[in-house]
Formats: structure tokens, C-alpha cells, sequence
């Protein structure tokens, strides 16, 4: 009985974490810019994609296999935030400015934007 | 309703929305107007795809394939960093390699 219900709680996880990584991708089409399409992305698709790992560990019901899969969890919510704001940073850099609808821009002034060797 | 038919059900709906969500991504990689928005697509592409070995290992029931899922993974975070000094170096503004 209790593993039954182990198996439909990872069941209903794997619906909303796929849920969650379609919306990111939704979000990465309709969005109007780098800077704001970097938030959709990086949010709700490690969130997604942390859910369907967990998932994975509800229904195998093995203690190996659920430690591998909070494992690749932690690695997932580690990593991307951490690569969406090196390509923010990279971009903005390199000289993409965000869109006309921005209010403020608190890096406009940054004495790291007008050097050429950083 | 048995879990075994419910489990079916489950991975097959997810499968369909992860189905929509890589061909948003690789319409996003299509029509990015920068380098910056398809290398962000191709970083939520590869989540989409871990997604799909996912849930492939739950349909099956073969549990080597989050292993692969945990590569994938680590390969699209690599692959992210990478292009984004490689978009800092073409910019003229980063240390180069």
C-alpha cells in the first residue's frame, strides 16, 4: 500500500516537474529579452528539472538509485544559476543591451565596462 | 486503477509536454537573434532532454538511465561555460584561452 502511493506521488511529480520545463520553454519564446529570457529559463528549469529526478527516486524505490538522483538534484540547482549568470555577464560585456523597455540598468557605469582586458 | 497503468499514463503525458518544450527550444535556437539566446536555449535544451531520459527510465523501469541523465547534465553546464568565454573572447574583451 505505501509503496503504491510512493509510485503515484512520483507519478504525479513527473507531470508537474515536465509541466514546470515546459513553461521555462514557453517562457523562452515569448519573453522580449536575453535578460529576462535567462530568468525563465534558469528558474523554472532547474526546478523541473530537479522534480523529475526526485521522481525517478519515488518510483525505483531503491536507496542507491535515490541517492543518485539527489545527487544529479544538487548538482542541477547548483550549476545553473551559476551558468545563466556567467552568460549574463559574458553578454553584457561583450556589448548586448537589454531591451528599451528596462528601467534601470545598474551596471551602466561600471568601471569593468570600459576596460578591454576583463 | 492500478499504478502500473497510472505510471504508463504519467510518462506519456510528460513525454508530450517534453516533446513541446525541445521544439520551443529549437525554435528559439532557429530564430535567436544572438549568440547569447541560442546558447541559453541549447542550456534549457539539454535540461529538456535529461527530462526525457528521465522519464524514459521511469517507463521502463531501467535504472541505468539516470546515469546518463546525471551526463547530460554535466555536459550542457560544461558546454554553457565554454561558449560564454568563448562570446567574451569574440567580444575582444576577455583573457583568451
Amino acid at each position: 500500500m505505501l509503496s503504491d502511493l510512493t509510485i503515484l506521488a512520483g507519478g504525479v511529480l513527473l507531470i508537474v516537474g515536465s509541466f514546470f520545463v515546459l513553461a521555462a520553454a514557453i517562457g523562452v519564446i515569448r519573453l522580449p529579452d536575453l535578460y529576462t529570457r535567462m530568468h525563465a529559463a534558469s528558474k523554472a528549469g532547474a526546478v523541473g528539472g530537479g522534480l523529475i529526478l526526485i521522481a525517478v527516486a519515488l518510483v525505483e524505490q531503491d536507496v542507491a538509485i535515490a541517492m543518485r538522483a539527489i545527487l544529479g538534484f544538487i548538482f542541477l540547482l547548483l550549476t545553473t544559476p551559476l551558468a545563466a549568470h556567467l552568460l549574463a555577464r559574458s553578454s553584457y560585456f561583450a556589448g548586448y543591451k537589454p531591451c528599451t523597455r528596462t528601467v534601470v540598468d545598474d551596471m551602466s557605469g561600471s568601471p569593468e565596462q570600459n576596460s578591454a582586458n576583463k | 486503477m492500478t499504478p502500473a497503468t497510472f505510471i504508463d499514463w504519467a510518462s506519456l503525458i510528460a513525454l508530450v509536454m517534453l516533446t513541446l518544450a525541445l521544439l520551443l527550444s529549437l525554435t528559439r535556437i532557429v530564430i535567436g537573434p544572438s549568440t547569447s539566446d541560442r546558447v541559453l536555449a541549447l542550456d534549457l535544451l539539454t535540461i529538456v532532454v535529461m527530462g526525457f531520459v528521465c522519464a524514459i527510465a521511469i517507463r521502463t523501469g531501467l535504472s541505468l538511465y539516470l546515469d546518463i541523465a546525471i551526463a547530460v547534465a554535466l555536459l550542457g553546464f560544461l558546454a554553457t561555460i565554454a561558449l560564454a568565454r568563448y562570446i567574451l573572447f569574440q567580444a575582444g574583451k576577455g583573457r583568451g584561452p
